[in-house]
């Protein structure tokens, strides 16, 4: 896309859905283009405004840092900019990351292009939103427990949480960081391939990124997929999943297999404790992270967190508090060992398994954030990678008849981000779900 | 009743790395004009992440194998987590339950740990307004910490100087109280029948090995008189007394747990092999080796090894002649600058001042009686079984007959101090 086009379309949608927090001036990309020929030479993109950028507001969706003018660019914008790209805004999200709807925001809550009465996803609906409404070509976003798949699926794009410590997260404003993954989300997998590669590697600044070589996820998009066993665990497509999203991913399986992909139904029997083990540490970790946020050297006081955000802060706290710490932080630890082995038990039957991403079409703004336990089931199918280190893949594979986007979700080995492009490339060659656009 | 005071030890030491402990800022702060030397990790700014600097975990291993500490194959930091101004993250990057060294020993003092941590900014407090300053923000420091096996002040002083004379030696730290680079936090209590009493009295940051002297003195003297209650206290210069700080009561729940930016630290037995390798000749062993290899005193040993810088200087001097009394003797009452002098030089110098000034022995024995006469509790003292005062006797006689100390002016004066 040009750089106009998508400026005419921040204008048309920047409003009627609150995506944006920050929108870069027009001159001011417009200058960044005369960079030289590179890999992502003049594509334009956004980030999602958890990422801080020197001299431009990043706010982490919060009152807390309305204001605030980071003193250094995080590690993913500056091999973006290095590799050409262009920034055109930063996005709304739930504040902090606290959140999957993107109503949790100190700047309103991020309507879905598909129907404004329903919300985006989140934590990222501002990312996702840009993309399926074609104000940039990608966007980054964070995924610490679907927030980059969830918004993906509820917007109709794709959206690829990466393994644990692929993408440096230096310079993204933590939220959980034992669970935090930088990510790219952009209408196909292809163009996901293409920002990883930049994206990805060693970063000298963050000790928990990985030493591994980075593929040409790109390159390897076309070559022949071999034998593939896609495992499909039956447990998850019982009860609590709508029966739309059910069909769509039923059909989904049934084009894989034309595709020479062997199905085998597996079984995880301890899925259901992604969402307790996810909200016992992610809370833990946070209360910690966020204690720097008390308004004595930069941003605003304490009294500007959300209520949800709030009641993280207390969960965490509790949590790791001394005669808790056991029942709570420790034995979340130790069901994660379980976890881990869960998903390497399942792994080692297939090399991906298929899975949905929300339980729900995206439901309407306002019915999520009133009821928090609710809201905490919403995230059941996308919790559990985090905690274990997985990647996921959330592609498009079907809309209801009310006209809303359905998405699934492919989960591999950890460093298997090719694979995972490859079966997307593959199954994007013969759908069109991730090409629709809304009307808007 | 006997009342035996119990004391423990906890020691921070920071650093001489080059950089922070997880940023790449430098990490000598003493003198600098405030937060020149910050970044956004050691600011704690968002989105900023640890880099734990390797040097400063080989060094603490160093450190606790220099301690006989058992070292921990698998280590990690951890959060502890609590708010004060000068801790720009809302928690401190230190290490809980697996530090770097567990369980060794100095002497008969035992040590309970070695582990590694960061340090705070500073605070300085003008009139009405509080500053901070983030240039120690970050900086590495080592924590010791013994069990309470301290039965006197005494014994504490010793443990500290051979503290801080291993950490030198290793060449890891200046240890330098003046510029607050070793601080001392004692606890004390009083046992009636030598058991571990049910509380005691943390006297927290002292930065001299007179005032912990002092402030153990203190508490000895306050603690017979009044209640014994588990508290915090810090050292008061102006008073010359400990003053009550917060009460443990309120103790703060840190709520340590595992940073997660820090991936656990692995150490293999042969990675801790070659660390070891690194620990030059401590201290203790060295003087053993000057008196035996050497035949120095214990005296002029002792005053040799405390600087390693000294201890090598006198080696290299002694390679070059056998005459190690003189030599040792040279440099102690510092007949020659060693700063400027190269050993050879220094060597030189000696048997020049023996063959150009020899000692006519009437004069030597007259003049050794005379200093002799004069000091009578000296002699007395030597009589005793205090050999050191040969040093004392040796730098007068050497001043009466006007040439430096040598082997046979030592000869002769033992001589007649024995047929005294």
């Amino acid at each position: 896309m040009t750089i106009d086009e998508c400026y005419q379309n921040i204008g048309r949608i920047a409003d009627k859905t609150n995506a944006f927090i920050t929108v870069i001036s027009k001159a001011e990309a417009v200058k960044k283009m005369q960079h030289a020929k590179s890999f992502l030479s003049g594509v334009p993109f956004v980030l999602k405004d958890s990422y801080v950028t020197k001299h431009i507001k990043t706010t982490a969706a919060s009152n807390v840092l309305k204001d605030y003018l980071p003193q250094y660019s995080a590690t993913v914008y500056r091999r973006l900019e290095g590799a050409g790209a262009i920034l055109l805004g930063k996005m709304n999200m739930d504040a902090w990351g606290h959140g999957g709807t993107s109503e949790n925001t100190d700047f309103g809550p991020v309507k879905n292009p598909w129907d404004l009465t329903r919300v985006a996803g989140g934590s990222g609906g501002g990312p996702a939103v840009a993309v399926v409404t074609d104000c940039a070509d990608f966007a980054i976003g964070e995924d610490t427990g679907g927030s980059i798949r969830n918004p993906a699926a509820w917007c109709g794009i794709t959206g690829l949480k990466v393994t644990y410590g692929r993408v440096s997260r230096y310079g993204c404003i933590a939220y959980a960081s034992s669970f935090d993954t930088v990510g790219p989300t952009a209408r196909t997998a292809q163009q996901c391939a293409r920002i990883l590669r930049v994206i990805a590697g060693k970063d000298p600044y963050d000790a928990t990124s990985s030493n591994k070589p980075v593929p040409d996820y790109v390159g390897q998009l076309k070559k022949p997929l071999g034998k593939l066993t896609i495992g499909w665990p039956k447990e998850l497509f019982g009860e609590g999943l709508d029966w739309e999203i059910k069909i769509a991913i039923e059909q989904a399986r049934r084009e894989l297999e034309k595709h020479g992909i062997k199905i085998k139904e597996i079984s995880m029997p301890l899925f259901s404790y992604g969402v307790p083990v996810y909200y016992i540490i992610a809370p833990s970790e946070t209360s910690s992270n966020l204690g720097r946020y008390d308004g004595v050297r930069f941003g605003n006081g304490r009294e500007n967190f959300t209520s949800e955000t709030k009641r993280r802060i207390m969960v965490g706290t509790y949590a790791l508090s001394a005669g808790y710490y056991d029942a709570y932080y420790k034995k979340a630890q130790q069901v994660r060992t379980l976890f881990i082995k869960e998903y390497a038990k399942a792994l080692s039957e297939c090399d991906m398994v298929l899975m949905p991403v929300n339980p729900t079409p995206p439901p309407k703004i306002g019915e999520l954030i009133n009821d928090p336990v609710k809201k905490l089931l919403a995230d059941y199918y996308t919790t559990s990678q985090n905690p274990v280190g997985v990647p996921s893949l959330a592609l498009p594979c079907g809309f209801t008849r009310s006209g809303l986007p359905i998405g699934m979700q492919l989960v591999g080995k950890m460093f298997s981000e090719d694979l995972l492009l490859q079966v997307g490339y593959r199954y994007q060659q013969a759908t069109d779900w991730h090409t629709r656009k809304p009307k808007l | 009743m006997k009342i035996t005071p119990i004391i423990g030890l906890e020691v921070h030491v920071e650093l001489a790395t080059a950089s922070k402990m997880f940023c790449g800022c430098p990490a000598d702060h003493f003198g600098k004009p405030p937060n020149i030397q910050t970044c956004p990790v050691c600011l704690g700014l968002p989105g900023a992440l640890p880099v734990p600097n390797k040097k400063a975990v080989e060094w603490t291993i160093i450190l606790a194998q220099a301690l006989d500490c058992k070292i921990n194959l698998i280590s990690k930091f951890d959060r502890k987590n609590y708010f004060y101004p000068d801790l720009p993250k809302g928690y401190q990057i230190t290490q809980y339950d697996q530090p770097f060294g567990e369980n060794g020993k100095l002497g008969k003092i035992r040590i309970r740990r070695v582990h590694l941590e960061e340090d705070t900014g500073k605070l300085q407090h003008e009139g009405q307004q509080s500053l901070v300053d983030f240039n120690r923000s970050g900086v590495p420091l080592v924590e010791i910490v013994t069990e309470p096996d301290f039965r006197s002040v005494e014994e504490v002083d010793v443990y500290l100087k051979k503290l801080q004379r291993i950490i030198r030696y290793l060449g890891i730290s200046s240890a330098d109280m003046e510029k607050g680079s070793m601080r001392l936090e004692p606890s004390i209590s009083l046992s009636n029948d030598g058991s571990l009493p049910n509380y005691r009295v943390e006297v927290k940051n002292i930065n001299s090995f007179r005032f912990v002297r002092m402030a153990l003195e203190y508490e000895i003297k306050r603690q017979q008189k009044e209640p014994h209650i588990q508290q915090t206290r810090g050292w008061s210069e102006a008073k010359n007394a400990t003053v009550p700080q917060r009460e443990k009561e309120e103790a703060h729940d840190y709520r340590y747990f595992p940073d997660p930016d820090i991936p656990p630290i692995r150490m293999s037995n042969e990675q801790l092999a070659i660390i070891k390798e690194q620990i030059p000749e401590l201290p203790e062993a060295k003087l053993t080796r000057f008196v035996k290899q050497y035949n120095l005193s214990q005296y002029a040993a002792n005053i040799l090894t405390d600087d390693k810088n000294t201890a090598d200087y006198f080696e290299e001097a002694a390679k070059l002649s056998d005459q190690f009394a003189d030599i040792a003797n040279w440099i102690i009452n510092k007949k020659a600058d060693i700063t400027t002098l190269v050993p050879a030089q220094l060597v030189e110098q000696i048997k020049k001042s023996q063959t150009a000034m020899p000692v006519d022995k009437t004069a030597l024995e007259q003049a050794i009686k005379t200093v002799l006469s004069a000091n009578p509790k000296a002699v007395a003292d030597y009589k005793k079984g205090k050999t050191a005062v040969i040093g004392f006797f040796l730098g007068k006689i050497s001043q009466a007959v006007k040439i430096p100390a040598n082997d046979m002016i030592r000869t002769v004066l033992e001589r007649m101090l024995n047929a005294r």
